[in-house]
């Protein structure tokens, strides 16, 4: 009927640019957390507790704590990220903001890295935070728990982008928790073996900035290449759905 | 006659075994509305995912403006609206914040548009209150709160009047025919018993898929 | 090129080179096998640390090769799966994954087999073992996700996913298990082949290998045709094939 009425084609350049849409994106995230402040608190929660089982369980001496402490907060730190992990997308699934998403214009990686950055400000970072308190009740010396806060500063970002892969792999399955540890325990291996390596180093009086260096460049790896194996998984899930 | 802005040719789409449809071609012009129709399971909801490239799992060809749209799909992406049956309302946030993180990757709009578009849909008053304090049409009229600022001139629109009233229903029919006349295009699904005048349709689950 | 390539994806073309290819590679690698097994158990000589038990390479060294490089063919199909969908790259992958379990779970267990003498315990967090088994996580990771997923086309392509970003993952897993391991043991007794192994050791060690390589590549087809045949038993080449074996 209207053949000689036609629409405005946009051009395909961004009229919204790659930036601002990630900065929506990560902060809608942020906005969502806080309005359910229980969640942010219970992967806390979970790694205090975890950390309080190990004096319980196998030994309250100080000497044990002050060599395991370390290892003991990273295993805890990488549990309660990876327990986090199932929410990342299933929210976002269940009410279609994750269709909307990758229909954006904008590049999916891109927009999963800010959901991704979100992810870790929201349930990484406060563990980094909560980091020295148990870093003293482990008998930790105060070198120690600088260099541990350290590394889980580098690392849980790490544990955050790789389990992003997980989690948009498992999106939409039953028992997708328990698939997706599956899936990304072994993944997270080298970030806890240079994670703890780093501390004991550290605590044997070795320098450790190559270490550090070395988790610098597991991170940037981790940056540019997992959130185009996320988005990939994102669309095969999808497109599934 | 002008340019179709979505052509498809030949499409085929296979789901757990079973054949949904094959051979289906048909054209989206601007100007039009086109309701995609078929009894259950025929894969009406799976089209429109194809169309907006949210499914993958199909065969032929789908022409974006003349060209080949994996080539060309920033501007496609760009260039349509797609609204699904979960319509991306996070129940924890407000209408105005849903509306605001909705349009931000798409277009910049000002807050006083997303609250005119808000009044525009019925919801003057629940601005701000959490979505999951409103009813369920009330969430379905924040995701359509976008057709009234949305400017792509393709919108694929999924079980649209689910969930809303009858004036509401109304309102939404003159709403698609205004954007027809403004030289849009729009294909929609529905169970509601929609006849535009002018309006196309493209049925499936018929022995042949045709266009009328 | 492109028709062979057209053909290499076509499962029916691929049952009948496969039918015609199987009992040449059985044969071949039954030989193989038997004669590096043989010559490596009886007739090799003795190592002049280990004795007699070091003989348990010839079965343990053969599966833990092809349990890590069927891994990264698997890696290899999965690039063809998600580039050029290709159906009989899934089919590959998903015929294979439980070949790699089992060979990885094999290594495993004949190295600890081989530990008990050699280092009087049953497990030792060795840096190889230890690498072995992440690659047996790796492996059952991958067949977990493509039995939960219903969908066979979105099966594949997510455990495409996986795997390319586990064989990123496998150089990196094991140079920090190395390096865990430097930390940790600083002077451990390597499991390693030493350099100067002897030719009356390497030569059985190669004819196992490659039996069992090759014995592999009859088991993959095995294996592939069943899937083929599962996938395809609504086409007509499937039917007739099988009223065929039936008449």
């Amino acid at each position: 009927m209207n053949a000689e009425v036609r629409p405005v084609i946009k051009p395909a350049t961004a009229s919204v640019g790659t930036l601002a849409a990630m900065l929506a994106v990560f902060s809608r995230d942020v906005r969502v957390a806080f309005r359910q402040r229980q969640d942010l608190l219970n992967p806390l929660l979970f790694f205090i507790m975890v950390v309080t089982l190990f004096p319980l369980g196998v030994s309250p001496e100080v000497a044990f704590l002050k060599q395991s402490g370390a290892g003991i907060l990273w295993v805890a730190a990488l549990l309660s990220v990876l327990l986090s992990l199932d929410h990342l997308f299933r929210h976002d699934f269940d009410d279609g903001t994750l269709e909307q998403l990758i229909l954006q214009p904008q590049p999916l990686f891109l927009l999963i890295l800010a959901k991704t950055a979100a992810h870790w400000v929201l349930t990484g970072l406060p563990l980094v935070l909560l980091a020295p308190v148990l870093g003293v009740m482990v008998h930790l010396d105060g070198n120690s728990i600088a260099i541990l806060c350290l590394t889980l500063l580098i690392g849980t970002p790490v544990l955050s982008l790789v389990g992003a892969i997980g989690a948009a792999l498992t999106l939409g399955l039953r028992s997708a928790g328990v698939l997706l540890s599956l899936l990304i325990i072994p993944l997270y291996i080298p970030v806890l073996i240079f994670g703890t390596g780093t501390v004991a180093a550290a605590a044997e009086g070795a320098p450790v900035a190559g270490y550090v260096a070395l988790m610098g460049a597991f991170l940037m790896l981790a940056v540019t290449l997992a959130p185009f194996a996320a988005a990939a998984a994102l669309r095969i899930s999808l497109s599934n759905s | 006659m002008s340019e179709p802005l979505l052509q498809a040719v030949d499409l085929e789409c296979e789901r757990d075994a079973r054949l949904l449809f094959q051979n289906l071609s048909f054209s989206i012009l601007p100007g039009t509305v086109t309701r995609v129709e078929g009894p259950n399971g025929t894969g009406k909801t799976t089209l429109l995912r194809i169309l907006a490239g949210l499914n993958d799992a199909w065969s032929g060809e789908l022409l974006w403006c003349g060209q080949a749209r994996h080539q060309n799909r920033e501007s496609f992406l760009r260039n349509t609206l797609y609204i699904g049956h979960r319509p991306g309302i996070k129940p924890l946030l407000t209408p105005l914040e849903n509306l605001r993180a909705l349009m931000a990757p798409r277009q910049p709009v000002p807050d006083q548009v997303l609250l005119q578009a808000l009044a525009g849909t019925g919801l003057a008053g629940y601005e701000h209150v959490p979505c999951r304090n409103l009813s369920a049409g009330q969430q379905r009229r924040v995701a359509l709160a976008r057709l009234l600022i949305a400017d792509e001139p393709l919108w694929l629109l999924d079980e649209v009047f689910t969930a809303i009233d009858a004036a509401g229903v109304q309102a939404i029919e003159a709403l698609l025919q205004q954007r027809a006349a403004e030289g849009g295009a729009v294909l929609v699904t529905t169970h509601h018993d929609l006849d535009l005048p002018g309006m196309k349709r493209i049925t499936l689950g018929g022995e042949v898929n045709h266009e009328r | 090129m492109w028709q062979f390539f057209h053909k290499l994806g076509s499962p029916k073309w691929f049952f009948g080179i496969a039918t015609r290819f199987m009992p040449w590679l059985l044969a071949a690698g039954l030989l193989l096998l038997a004669a590096g097994i043989v010559w490596g158990l009886g007739f090799a000589p003795k190592d002049y640390l280990q004795g007699n038990s070091y003989r348990i390479i010839f079965i343990h060294v053969p599966t833990a090769f092809i349990a890590q490089s069927i891994y990264i063919m698997m890696a290899s199909a999965a690039v063809v799966t998600l580039v050029w969908r290709m159906k009989l790259a899934d089919v590959f992958v998903k015929a294979i994954a439980p070949v790699g379990l089992v060979l990885t779970f094999l290594s495993l267990f004949t190295g600890a087999v081989w530990g008990k003498p050699t280092w009087g315990t049953w497990w030792v967090w060795d840096a190889r073992l230890t690498s072995m088994l992440i690659l047996l996580f790796l492996y059952g990771g991958a067949i977990a996700l493509d039995r939960a997923i219903a969908d066979e086309k979105s099966a594949a392509r997510a455990v495409a996913v996986l795997l390319l970003v586990g064989v990123v993952n496998i150089p990196i897993i094991q140079y920090s298990v190395e390096w865990w391991n430097t930390l940790h043991q600083p002077s451990t007794f390597k499991l390693t082949e030493k350099p100067s192994m002897p030719a009356e050791m390497w030569v059985p060690l190669l004819l196992s290998v490659l039996g069992l390589y090759l014995l592999f590549g009859w088991l993959a087809c095995l294996r592939m045709k069943t899937e083929i045949l599962i996938r395809e038993q609504k086409t007509r080449w499937v039917k007739e094939l099988v009223l065929a074996g039936r008449g």
